[in-house]
């Protein structure tokens, strides 16, 4: 248990801003009694509650599941969002690889489009826009034929999946020089290419949600390949290549 | 407030299997020119509430959709794992709607509503064809067909899954449905808001008032009907397998206004989640009930057995379940599955630094299948697991232990998903509807969908077609009133600067729930708990101490008022529970056991619902019934033997 064992010291170097307008800075923190198998998510609860006790601000930042799956977290640890050589997202990160006495440089995920709200928190809502341009099928709800109507080859499947496991966080922008979200939408653009359910909307898909992500500031891609490193889920870069392709279609065909 | 009043659940007449559709015929429907006049708010981006808002976005409702987190794909929704149900019976294997109706009624330890559970199987088959149009990538076989696994407390393969991500992939799904409504400006998506009030007027429900977790400033929505799907309240045990984010508040700030409370004390051990380690702990991680298709759980024959798995011979190995539970082995139910993990760890054979785990082993699975196909099941858990206690699961058997999970109780509701306060709807995991005393694995998804999707658009429409527009504005004193009782709280809760934080509260409170109000209950425990919980809501007013102002983005303000309303529930769940003089699913009283410690339920005196009223500040609930009527299933002893 936690008061048995005496744990590590880590300082920490958090970025503070109060507003999304306001100039921020590096503060310094230490916390003590560290232990391995907590997350470092954990790690800045425990700070948060000495902050908390002493009547200051606690340090903000995003959390939800706290398990890697829903996207909320995502903070650049020493230099790297969701942490060096992590391959998971912040939430799932453990005390195992830091040193006892080690400085830990944290700060939030910074690209133009993802404007800070305060501390470590940032505003993502652009992806939801993207996604709102046409991210989706168009299949009322009432209207669907049988699951197994359309035979869809295991092969196919799996990479519609293998795509569809993006989480949403935001790590790829966040980590490319470029700013570039290419990584998030052709995830997405890939996985309804790859399925029969897709199809009919597949140019017009491919057209608007490539138009919005330019509409919403993001840098262009040059395969620099930062994006697919630092992905919880694994998302490759292919998908980039099928973006380009899906819209390269739609281009020369006519977005309809 | 103390006259018991008979609940009345609005069953449609008719043969069972008739009820929905009979429904849809008795029932008014707003043409489609007039939806747009009507706005309903919904509460939650879930399952259940984004499937409710995109849908009725779709058939041309004004909506406004609410959310905490930052865009409606992080609801909690996003975390299941294992699967979703369905009667489709690609299998063959003797599935039918019937079956997924029984199997459910039964696996909740029937306590829950025939006709409910009924139309929940109904609809399971639509929800999968509709989740595949929208491009969900379920697994499938080689031949191109949709997979199947089982789950706890069936015997057929009935559970449809993406990986280990089917909650994310429905999720995905919803949310896709829920963007394309907001470009096509049906939808207006409203994230990072908490709902902290609703606004009653005339006898019903007529909107909701909000805090604006960036800038901190209250906001007043008015609609015609109001629809709450914000999960359940597991967190009331701190620990929980839940997001860190879930809470009570929009479904107890409701109750307050009037809405009963049902089954309170109803809440669902999960048998595998990986053991708790420290007190610095803020959440347990769920290692997926479909582990139990291909894991053995184990202990050591003998207590005290420190050695390691790999040293203890298969005949000092006690595989307790496949002992105890022949015919459903490693797949029974979960409160069955969790308590019998308690009985063995309370029995001094826990294994683990703590002694509160048990093994769950593939070994077998990997000999008989091969590693790959293990993998290919379950690699993204394995990880996981690896992740988090640095062991390797495909050489070393999982440790896990039971943890707070899921919450079968929640918001009355009757047939129509409406609450008892009239234009307050209440889907998913928010009311207490289709699960008895204990969920079966993979039946929430089910459920949310099914709400989601098919109930709440039929049901809200029917209810507008009858109920016209609501009048009240927001600028009327009615939301005034609830706008002041909202910021009065919020500038005590600042005001106390007092000792101690509130996760130290929250954390307090947990243990309580936790120690005497979990898997095993007892009157003195229950008694205890009470006074308890009574003594730590009065100290939190007086004493707890919450950091920064209202006026800012403040995730310790927000976490302040959700765990001033644990604090109210808990006390709650222990009344329930005390009442509750019989063990059913997930509740077990130690004083209703067989001989054998199998629960033992009295259908004479305790098939009914509870159903709490609100009755002021720090005064005792009152209770009220529904009976539960069974013309379809004779109630048995639920026999996993
Ligand atoms: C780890 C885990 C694994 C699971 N695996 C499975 C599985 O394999 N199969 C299965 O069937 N079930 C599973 N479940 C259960 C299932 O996921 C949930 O019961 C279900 O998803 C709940 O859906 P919902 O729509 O009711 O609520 P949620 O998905 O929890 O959504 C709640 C919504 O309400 C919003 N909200 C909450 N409070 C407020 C407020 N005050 N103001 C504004 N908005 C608010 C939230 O922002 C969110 O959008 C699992 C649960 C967990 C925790
Ligand atoms: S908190 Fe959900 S992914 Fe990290």
């Amino acid at each position: 248990m936690a008061e048995t064992t005496s744990g590590k010291s880590i300082h920490l170097r958090i970025w503070r801003q109060k507003r999304g307008e306001q100039k921020g800075r590096f503060e310094n923190y230490t916390v003590k009694n560290v232990l391995d198998e907590m997350s470092f998510l954990e790690v800045l609860d425990l700070l948060n509650e000495d902050l908390a006790r002493q009547g200051q601000e606690p340090v903000e930042f995003d959390s939800d599941c706290r398990e890697g799956i829903c996207g909320t977290c995502g903070l650049v640890i020493k230099g790297v969002a969701h942490g060096p050589g992590s391959g998971c997202t912040t939430c799932e990160i453990r005390m195992r690889p830091f040193r006892d006495g080690e400085t830990v440089t944290v700060e939030p995920f910074r690209a133009g489009p993802f404007p800070v709200i305060k501390d470590l928190v940032v505003d993502r809502t652009p992806f939801d826009r993207i996604q709102q341009a046409g991210g989706f099928v168009a299949a009322n709800v009432g209207s669907a034929p049988d699951g197994n109507a359309v035979p869809i080859p295991k092969e196919d499947a799996d990479k519609a999946m293998d795509a569809a496991s993006c989480i949403g966080c935001g790590a790829c922008v966040a980590a490319c020089p470029n700013g570039s979200a290419s990584l998030f939408v052709s995830a997405k653009i890939a996985q309804l290419a790859r399925l029969p359910q897709g199809e009919p909307e597949r140019k017009r898909r491919a057209w608007a949600m490539v138009n919005q992500m330019d509409a919403e500031g993001f840098g262009d891609c040059s395969n620099h390949g930062e994006c697919e490193a630092v992905c919880p889920k694994a998302i490759s870069i292919e998908n980039i290549a099928v973006m380009r392709r899906e819209y390269l279609k739609a281009f020369i065909g006519g977005s309809d | 407030m103390s006259t018991t009043k008979v609940l009345d659940a609005r069953i449609p007449g008719g043969p069972l299997a008739a009820k929905w559709d009979r429904h849809a015929m008795d029932n008014p429907l707003v043409a489609p020119a007039n939806r747009r006049k009507f706005t309903v708010i919904v509460v939650g981006t879930g399952l259940a509430g984004g499937g409710a808002a995109a849908t009725l976005g779709e058939l041309g409702f004004n909506v406004l959709n609410v959310c905490i987190q930052d865009t409606p794909r992080r609801a909690h929704s996003v975390a299941a794992q294992g699967g979703i149900n369905a009667a489709k019976n690609y299998q063959n294997d003797g599935d039918s709607i019937e079956r997924l109706f029984y199997d459910t009624i039964k696996g909740g330890d029937y306590r829950s509503r025939e006709a409910n559970v009924y139309r929940l199987a109904q609809l399971s088959t639509a929800i999968i064809d509709q989740c595949v149009a929208m491009g969900v990538p379920f697994a499938r076989e080689y031949g191109g067909t949709l997979a199947n696994r089982s789950f706890g407390g069936v015997q057929v393969s009935r559970t449809f899954y993406a990986r280990g991500q089917t909650g994310q992939q429905l999720l995905l799904g919803v949310y896709s449905a829920l963007s394309r409504q907001v470009k096509a400006g049906t939808v207006t998506m409203i994230p990072r808001q908490e709902m902290l009030d609703l606004v009653v007027d005339g006898g019903r429900a007529v909107g909701i008032v909000c805090r604006d977790l960036v800038t901190g400033e209250l906001k007043r929505y008015a609609g015609d009907a109001v629809v709450l799907a914000t999960g359940g309240y597991s967190p009331v045990y701190f620990l929980s397998t839940n997001a860190v984010n879930c809470n009570t508040t929009a479904i107890w700030r409701s109750f307050r206004r009037g809405a009963f409370f049902a089954n309170p004390c109803y809440t669902q051990i999960h048998p595998t989640a990986i053991p708790q380690a420290g007190d610095y702990q803020s959440k347990l991680t769920l290692m997926s009930e479909s582990l139990r298709n291909d894991g053995r759980v184990w202990v050591p024959k003998q207590p005290g057995d420190k050695r390691r798995p790999s040293d203890i011979p298969e005949s000092e190995r006690d595989y307790y379940l496949e002992r105890r539970y022949p015919a459903f082995g490693n797949l029974v139910p979960r409160d069955i599955a969790a308590r019998a993990a308690k009985v063995e760890c309370d029995a001094g054979k826990g294994v683990g630094n703590t002694g509160f785990a048990v093994y769950l082993d593939f070994a077998d699975a990997i000999k008989r299948l091969g590693r790959d196909v293990v993998a290919d099941r379950y690699g993204n858990l394995f990880d996981m697991y690896e992740e988090i206690t640095a062991d390797d699961p495909y050489h070393t058997p999982m440790r896990i232990y039971p943890a707070p999970h899921y919450t079968m109780g929640g918001l009355w509701v009757d047939y129509n998903l409406m609450s008892t306060i009239p234009g307050l709807f209440v889907a998913g995991e928010a009311n207490f509807s289709d699960h008895g005393a204990n969920r079966l694995g993979a039946s929430a998804l089910m459920q949310g969908l099914a709400d989601g999707y098919f109930v709440v658009p039929r049901v809200v429409a029917s209810y507008l077609a009858g109920a016209g527009k609501a009048k009240t504005k927001t600028e009327s004193d009615a939301f005034a009133a609830v706008e002041r009782d909202v910021q009065t709280r919020y500038e005590r809760l600042l005001a106390i600067r007092g000792g101690k934080t509130v996760r130290e509260y929250w954390w307090d409170l947990g243990r309580v729930m936790w120690d005497k109000v979990g898997m095993a209950r007892s009157r003195p425990n229950l008694e205890e708990a009470i006074t308890r919980i009574r003594a730590l809501r009065e100290e939190y007013w007086q004493n707890v101490r919450v950091p920064g102002g209202a006026r800012d983005l403040n995730k310790h303000l927000e976490m302040a008022g959700r765990v001033a309303d644990f604090l109210e529930l808990g006390e709650l769940i222990a009344r329930d529970a005390l009442m509750r003089e019989e063990s059913c699913g997930g509740h077990f009283r130690e004083e209703h056991q067989t001989p054998e410690g199998e629960a033992r339920r009295d259908d004479e005196n305790f098939a009914f619902v509870s159903a709490w009223e609100y009755a002021g500040e720090n005064q005792p609930a009152a209770m009220h019934k529904e009976r539960l009527v069974f013309e379809n299933v004779e109630l048995k002893t639920r026999s996993y033997k």
